[in-house]
């Protein structure tokens, strides 16, 4: 996007949220045991498309691409995750009462 | 090293790692990073042969012509070799 | 220790019998979903282990902008390291025991007449496991799109203002390299110790948009 109009640099900062710094692990784990590339992880969030940019926020659009390199290695399929994601979303409301049993 | 090249002028979709706004641009390359693993086939599990990256640097006033603010400014990327046209060589390397 | 037993929050226990922190009282959304889900199919699939998922957040939590500050300032006193860094920054990390993985780090310095600053237009690179993780205004649009056009104007947004005899030099992280700005040593440090020069030297003067405080 270099070269591209955009409004004026604001110089903001986050402290990140619990689930960002697990998203970023999951990361830096999974590629370093060879299931994806950083290449595929950029590859990946490019083809979420440019209106990604401005529904999803930054981790949100890396845990989708994760998600993606890790179905294309095969680590488990998209039925498993669905049927995953629906037992964690039982769990209860916010993401402390989900976060689940064994959390380390 | 110094040696003038020119981005391919081409907008392959998918995953390119030659960024849009330095295509078709005459640069000068500063120096050769070595073979390194082609990022546009990574990208896409493809094993390939490494190739040559390259960092090459732009004028600004190449870039952005009388937009430029300072035209001596300069912007240094890395590119990879399939993407150089080479001014000086008789003929183009490879694709 | 687990991270969700740091922070206590006004709020109390959750059902599950953990202390709540406040990013965690907010309601589910798909992605946190998706995040749990993941992690716990990792888990079980052996790909890696709740200790190892703990361990690399703390390892990621431990580097700072810190220990950037102390290559620079070491450079800044030492004109053998500052040879050897320019030459191989990753190398010269190394000798200083920082443990920054696969990080291939070129530095650049700053010279009265050169002015380096760093991008990454086409997603978000930066030198993480040296600096620890990018400040939000470098991963969005506005510094990544204007900064390889118009780096002066962006410089000026953070309060910097460059002479004309001083050229920009924007380096963009288009591949494997990750780029540290080495700033300018401040007037009146002479006999500042590399402790003392090292608080001087703040991330965004590393990343290229701020000089080197003055002490």
């Amino acid at each position: 996007m270099g070269g591209l109009d955009a409004g004026p640099v604001v110089p903001e900062d986050h402290d990140y949220a619990l689930w960002e710094k697990r998203v970023d692990a999951l990361m830096v784990i999974a590629s370093g045991r060879g299931l994806f590339t950083v290449d595929g992880l950029r590859r990946c969030i490019e083809d979420l498309g440019a209106t990604a940019y401005e529904t999803m926020s930054y981790y949100e659009r890396w845990i989708a691409s994760v998600n993606q390199n890790l179905l294309e290695a095969g680590v488990y399929s998209t039925s498993e995750l669905g049927a995953r994601m629906a037992d964690v979303a039982a769990r209860g409301e916010t993401y402390g009462d989900c976060t689940g049993p064994g959390n380390e | 090293m110094n040696e003038p090249v020119r981005i391919k002028y081409a907008h392959p979709p998918g995953h390119v790692r030659a960024p849009y706004f330095l295509r078709g641009k005459r640069g000068i390359v500063i120096t050769n990073l070595g073979p390194r693993i082609d990022a546009e086939r990574s990208a896409y599990r493809q094993t390939a042969p490494k190739i040559d990256l390259y960092r090459v640097r732009f004028s600004m006033a190449e870039l952005w012509g009388d937009q430029a603010e300072h035209p001596f400014d300069t912007v240094d990327a890395e590119i990879y070799d399939n993407w150089l046209e080479w001014e000086n060589r008789a003929s183009p390397l490879g694709e | 220790m687990p991270h969700d037993e740091i922070i206590h929050s006004p709020a109390g226990i959750s059902a599950s019998g953990h202390p709540y922190r406040e990013d965690q009282d907010a309601p589910l959304t798909y992605w946190q979903n998706m995040e749990i889900a993941i992690r716990e199919l990792l888990v079980e699939k052996n790909v890696t282990t709740p200790q190892e998922i703990s361990a690399t957040i703390d390892a990621m939590d431990a580097r700072s902008p810190a220990d950037g500050a102390r290559v620079v300032a070491r450079a800044w006193v030492d004109a053998d390291f500052r040879a050897r860094l320019l030459a191989d920054g990753s190398a010269a990390c190394r000798e200083m025991s920082f443990d920054i993985g696969a990080l291939k780090l070129i530095a650049l310095e700053n010279t009265p007449d050169i002015h380096n600053v760093v991008v990454c237009t086409l997603c978000s690179c930066y030198p993480r496991n040296l600096l620890g993780l990018p400040p939000d205004w470098y991963k969005q649009r506005a510094y990544r799109a204007r900064v390889v056009k118009t780096p002066r104007a962006v410089l000026g947004e953070f309060g910097l203002k460059l002479p004309a005899t001083t050229q920009v030099r924007v380096h963009d992280s288009t591949a494997e390299m990750r780029y540290i700005v080495i700033p300018l040593r401040p007037h009146g440090t002479g006999e500042m110790n590399e402790t003392e020069l090292a608080d001087l030297v703040s991330r965004d003067s590393m990343i290229g948009v701020a000089v080197a405080r003055q002490p």
